[in-house]
């Protein structure tokens, strides 16, 4: 496998070193893995943290900046950052107004994150954690570890960010953030197995002509592994298993997210079998963003979030944001 | 009666085996995980027994309490803190003694280990980490090398099991037949275990 990379060992560090060089709007401290909005701590203001293995660009980091996240945690290739950058981060965003963990439902970013709010809190700064579990694939029951935390990730940091920008307080951000999360719901298929770059050859085999549906953002598998269909099939597939597991009666907001290695010929061309599908179950559709913004690494593949709005959230939702992987209204 | 510099040994016993086994631990962990289990660890116990060079603790105790904090400190993922908090709450068990018998260590190694069920939620037969620890603790009571077998043979009984926590319980019943990667990795320490009582 043929990877732009100098050793594995640096990749992290490397493409934080790059990312600050194209980003000076960012503080990017290198060693400690922590990005951090460049005017943080914004007086008064709510500030919401963020982290995860890295791997998945522009998540986490290419969504801190006004209007989003005020600071995020890179951990190593897919696996969870460690509860000393979180704290870290915490004391660089906190203005007193305490700080909102966005935690996707991963078992090492819980127990993390978990560990790092308790840190936090013995040095005085106020915390409150959401935990992000809108994956329909996984089956969510006593006896497995939840469902996973996709693509909702982005609304979640999106919505509470506009809130928290606004200057709302700590529990009305966090009511927010909860509340895009219960109203959203995802659904990723693979087309190919994705390569960390300890690993060099792919992590799951997922032999030509064949797809994994229900797949998570590590391409971990989910429900279940066909032959190759078509976008039309994907679509309808994707779009009624979360349908089944929740009926929007307000308008919805789409994200059709790339997997990192499907060109946007193929995302757009997929959106629209999305809509269609969506038209003909009598959904209105709100806003839509195609692109690749909760990726695993080359990994062909998309994945489809619906998050259903009232007028509050999709306000918010329009609120403007300056991040290096999401801007629009400024 | 174990000293400090026996828990030393154990540390770095164990940072050298998970050196060497680091990449089947990852080939373990690629089909029902992410792969980087080898290179998570490898990245902690190095630093743990990089640690435990400069800072010489003469505790038991204080030795594990070091590497436990030094695990959550730089692996990551859930077996940073599941590691870090066994080793952690073992060490705290231990207190401030500058000795310990057998008998207490299995003790404060029970202790870690409810703490680690506890934090992950997991019991045995989830096809964790517990499935090697939990009989390991319970036949420290007979020596360690009968730990280190009782280990062995937990980690391999995960092999039929179907994951029910952490990454491996997605694939539902596409886990089994796999041999639980954390639990492989337990199997390791508590080999390194008998390896510095000389067994």
């Amino acid at each position: 496998m043929k990877m732009l990379i100098n050793v594995p060992e640096t990749v992290v560090a490397d493409a934080l070193r790059g990312m600050a060089a194209a980003h000076p709007e960012l503080t990017v401290d290198v060693e400690n893995r922590v990005i951090v909005r460049r005017d943080a701590p914004v007086a008064g203001k709510v500030a919401l943290i963020s982290g995860g293995g890295s791997g998945h660009e522009p998540l986490h980091g290419g969504f801190v900046g006004p209007g989003m996240l005020s600071a995020a945690c890179p951990g190593e290739v897919f696996t969870s950052p460690v509860p000393d950058q979180m704290v870290r981060a915490a004391a660089a965003v906190d203005s007193g107004a305490g700080v909102l963990f966005i935690v996707k439902n991963y078992t090492g970013d819980v127990l993390n994150f978990d560990m790092a709010a308790e840190l936090a809190e013995d040095e005085g700064i106020q915390v409150a954690k959401v935990l992000v579990n809108d994956d329909v694939a996984v089956t969510d029951s006593l006896y497995t570890a939840g469902r996973r935390g996709t693509g909702a990730t982005l609304f979640v940091e999106k919505i509470a960010g506009a809130a928290a920008e606004e200057g709302q307080p700590l529990e009305r951000v966090e009511a927010i953030a909860r509340q895009v999360n219960e109203n959203s719901r995802s659904f990723g298929v693979a087309l190919s197995a994705c390569t960390t770059p300890a690993k060099g050859s792919p992590t799951f085999d997922l032999p030509a002509g064949e797809l994994e549906l229900g797949v998570g953002i590590h391409g971990e598998p989910g429900r279940e592994r066909r032959a190759m269909m078509t976008s039309r099939e994907i679509a309808d597939f994707s779009v009624h298993a979360i349908l089944d597991d929740m009926s929007p009666r307000n308008p919805v907001l789409v994200l059709v997210n790339g997997m990192g290695a499907t060109p946007l010929l193929e995302l757009y061309g997929f959106n629209a079998e999305v809509q269609r599908v969506l038209t003909d179950r009598g959904v209105a559709v709100a806003r839509t963003l195609v692109g690749n913004y909760v990726t695993s690494l080359d990994m062909a593949g998309a994945s489809v979030t619906l998050c259903q709005v009232d007028e509050e959230l999709l306000r918010l939702w329009d609120a403007p944001v300056k991040t290096p992987g999401l801007r629009w209204g400024v | 009666m174990l000293d400090a510099d026996f828990f030393r040994r154990w540390m770095t016993a164990t940072a050298a085996s998970v050196d060497r086994e680091a990449e089947r631990l990852t080939a373990l962990d690629s089909p029902i995980g992410d792969a980087d289990h080898g290179s998570n660890l490898q990245r902690g116990f190095t630093a743990v027994a990089a640690t435990l060079e400069k800072e010489a603790p003469d505790t038991p105790g204080a030795v594990l309490t070091l590497a436990g904090r030094q695990l959550i400190s730089t692996v990551g993922g859930a077996s940073g803190p599941l590691y870090g908090t066994l080793l952690r709450r073992t060490g705290k068990a231990l207190g401030d003694a500058g000795e310990v018998g057998e008998e207490q260590l299995a003790e404060a190694l029970r202790a870690g280990v409810e703490a680690v069920m506890t934090l992950g939620g997991a019991a045995p037969g989830d096809k964790t980490m517990i499935d090697t620890l939990v009989p390991a603790v319970d036949a420290l009571g007979t020596g360690f090398a009968a730990a280190r077998t009782a280990a062995e043979q937990g980690a391999l009984a995960t092999t039929p099991l179907q994951a029910r926590k952490g990454r491996a319980s997605y694939l539902g019943e596409r886990s089994i037949g796999h041999q639980d990667p954390g639990a492989t990795s337990a199997a390791l320490l508590i080999a390194a275990l008998a390896e510095a009582a000389g067994e």
